[in-house]
């Protein structure tokens, strides 16, 4: 993107009053309209992300209450102290990991493999992207609601199908162990369809003519496949996979409306430390801190996202 | 050489019959799998145009279906109310953030000033920075500003979508620029040429930042929770969450609540179906 306005630049001042850019006369007089195209922008991107993220950074270092105006003094490391050494805060960040964990493969291993699917399928393409993309457009609350009627103990439709073949249904959302699974199994059927797109996106960009010439030479399909598509798909694969990282890290709304981070806070997201702590015990400053730990975490999730993908520029 | 040649045709043969065994059974999982995503939705409708007496009956066929539910849900709950909050409230979020973004990206492609490459990677950062992490400040922010529980407290912090400014960016990158340099030498102000030329041309990507910022300020939860704590302001999924509980066993009349507050954006997807893929698929934006 930025390898063509160089180019025309020095052309343009070589010849002075080029007849296809009004460029050189303009260009002083730039700054003017630029500064009134990007004030909107920039002063709502300073009132409402540079400076929370500031004042959030300050916060973290003070006491402060919902309940009580101001800063309410000084903590220092404080927070962060605390923190870090309270159960609370790694027992949510695991249950956070724990869910990252078992969304990540099947959300990125199921999409690839049913975008392979309906790729080789001509017809009906429209109706895989309704059964699939459908629930992803959905409110969390929706979701919710009806997966805790499936999951409902003895009368919900997976108890009773799992009844009929003679097997006993765990209770999925009341038991410690199970809860987890059974909201990665929720989140799996709600958000499988993004990364069903992306990958769907990614293996029309593969040039037809590699698949013939590589079945001229007698590959069949799933030789095809191990060496043509998935190597080709690398850089659709890195990107479905840290997108969804982060999405999964920042999981508050399963938790919230389908366990309450229970059974006994077995499934509380670093998300819901946050909520709980700020705005059910109102300790703002201790929030602030807990959200900046957060917020490292993602930010290091991207710089490892930015380094695959420098790397596979190099490559490819 | 004509044997040769006889020999290919019967080995391309063999291959396509191979291929097509192949794509058989690919199509036969496919439909298994999109059948089995089906059924929690298709449950839930039949769930709901059951009688609440009879949905503890775990049959598929219904002898006296109904709509009872879907009257009783929408007397009963703040449905309406819910529904013209959340489109208030996404419609200005995504008219607001397609307008902000497409004007800083238009300065960002098409105007030459200083310090520009420092305004890009500034704006380019804000899209580390997910808005789960600045709950508190802003809680605290819009406290003092006097707008909680009012819908500027969800709409404003949506607006800054560092996300939207690149995808604008690359899309006006990518415009050819005859049109808009004759405009120009014309006499045509800079905002003539972005009113009048780029942003009709750049129909597309203003499709496809308003569609996803009106689905994901519609879906949103965590901050509409915190700010919107009165009754007569709850977005859908804020009024779904607060009243989940209330139904208990009347599992038609959950379902039917459910449905209610999914067909607004049901509409949206089966209108704008390529949009939103399209959308996807040249961008990877994600909540």
């Amino acid at each position: 993107m930025s390898t063509q306005t160089p180019v025309q630049t020095d052309s343009d001042a070589g010849r002075g009053i080029a007849p296809t850019a009004p460029r050189p006369s303009a260009a002083r007089g730039q700054g003017r309209p630029a500064a009134a195209f990007l004030t909107p922008f920039v002063v709502l991107y300073l009132l409402f992300i540079i400076g929370p993220a500031l004042y959030g950074l300050v916060l973290s270092f003070t006491d402060a209450s919902l309940v009580k105006p101001g800063l309410n003094g000084g903590a220092g490391f404080g927070n962060y102290a605390e923190a870090l050494g309270s159960s609370d805060f790694w027992s949510s960040l695991w249950h956070t990991l724990w869910f990252t964990i078992l969304t990540t493969p099947p959300l990125v291993i199921l999409g690839f493999l049913l975008a392979l699917l309906a790729n080789r399928v001509a017809r009906g393409r429209w109706f895989f992207r309704l059964a699939f993309f459908a629930p992803y457009i959905l409110p969390s609350a929706v979701v919710a609601l009806i997966w805790m009627w499936l999951y409902t103990p003895a009368l919900g439709l997976l108890d009773t199908t799992l009844a009929k073949v003679g097997m006993t249904a765990p209770s999925w959302l009341g038991d410690a162990a199970w809860a987890m699974p059974s909201l990665a199994i929720t989140t799996v059927w709600w958000t499988l369809g993004f990364n069903f797109i992306l990958y769907l996106a990614g293996l029309q960009e593969i040039p037809r003519d590699l698949y013939e010439a590589a079945a001229m030479d007698g590959a069949g399909p799933w030789q095809q496949i191990r060496s043509i598509t998935i190597p080709m798909l690398g850089r659709t694969t890195t990107l479905v996979a840290v997108l969804q990282v982060i999405a999964s890290l920042k999981v508050f709304d399963q938790m919230y409306l389908m366990t309450s981070g229970g059974p006994n806070f077995a499934t509380r997201s670093i998300l819901q430390l946050v909520y709980d702590e700020g705005f059910t015990n109102y300790r703002v400053g201790y929030a602030a801190a807990v959200s900046m730990l957060f917020f490292l975490v993602v930010l290091a999730v991207s710089a490892v996202w930015f380094t695959l993908v420098r790397r596979q520029e190099k490559v490819v | 050489m004509a044997n040769t040649t006889l020999d290919a045709g019967v080995t391309m043969e063999r291959i396509n019959q191979r291929e097509k065994l192949f794509n058989r059974i690919c199509a036969g999982v496919l439909i298994a799998f999109a059948l089995l995503w089906l059924i929690p939705l298709l449950w839930a409708v039949d769930t709901a145009i059951k009688p609440n007496a009879e949905t503890t009956r775990t049959t598929w066929l219904i002898d006296n279906p109904t709509l009872d539910a879907f009257t009783r849900t929408l007397r009963d709950t703040d449905m309406w109310s819910w529904y013209g909050a959340s489109f208030i409230i996404s419609s200005l979020a995504a008219l607001g953030t397609v307008l902000v973004a497409s004007m800083a990206a238009f300065a960002l492609s098409r105007m030459r000033f200083r310090y520009k490459n420092v305004v890009f990677w500034a704006i380019l950062a804000g899209i580390m920075i997910p808005g789960q992490v600045l709950i508190v400040p802003w809680f605290r922010e819009f406290d003092a500003l006097r707008l909680l529980n009012t819908y500027w407290a969800v709409i404003l912090p949506q607006l800054p979508a560092a996300i939207a400014v690149f995808i604008f960016k690359q899309f006006f990158d990518g415009l050819p620029r005859d049109l808009e340099e004759a405009a120009r030498m014309d006499g045509a102000s800079f905002f003539r040429v972005y009113r009048r030329i780029v942003l009709p041309l750049a129909r597309p990507a203003v499709a496809a930042v308003a569609i996803f910022t009106f689905v994901t300020t519609w879906n949103d939860l965590l901050w509409p929770l915190l700010v919107l704590s009165n009754p007569d302001l709850m977005t859908v999924p804020v009024g779904l969450a607060t009243v989940q509980g209330a139904f208990g066993i009347r599992y038609a009349d959950t379902m039917a609540s459910a449905i209610l507050g999914a067909i607004p954006l049901v509409a949206v997807f089966l209108l704008f179906q390529r949009q939103i893929v399209q959308g996807i698929a040249g961008s990877g934006l994600k909540g």
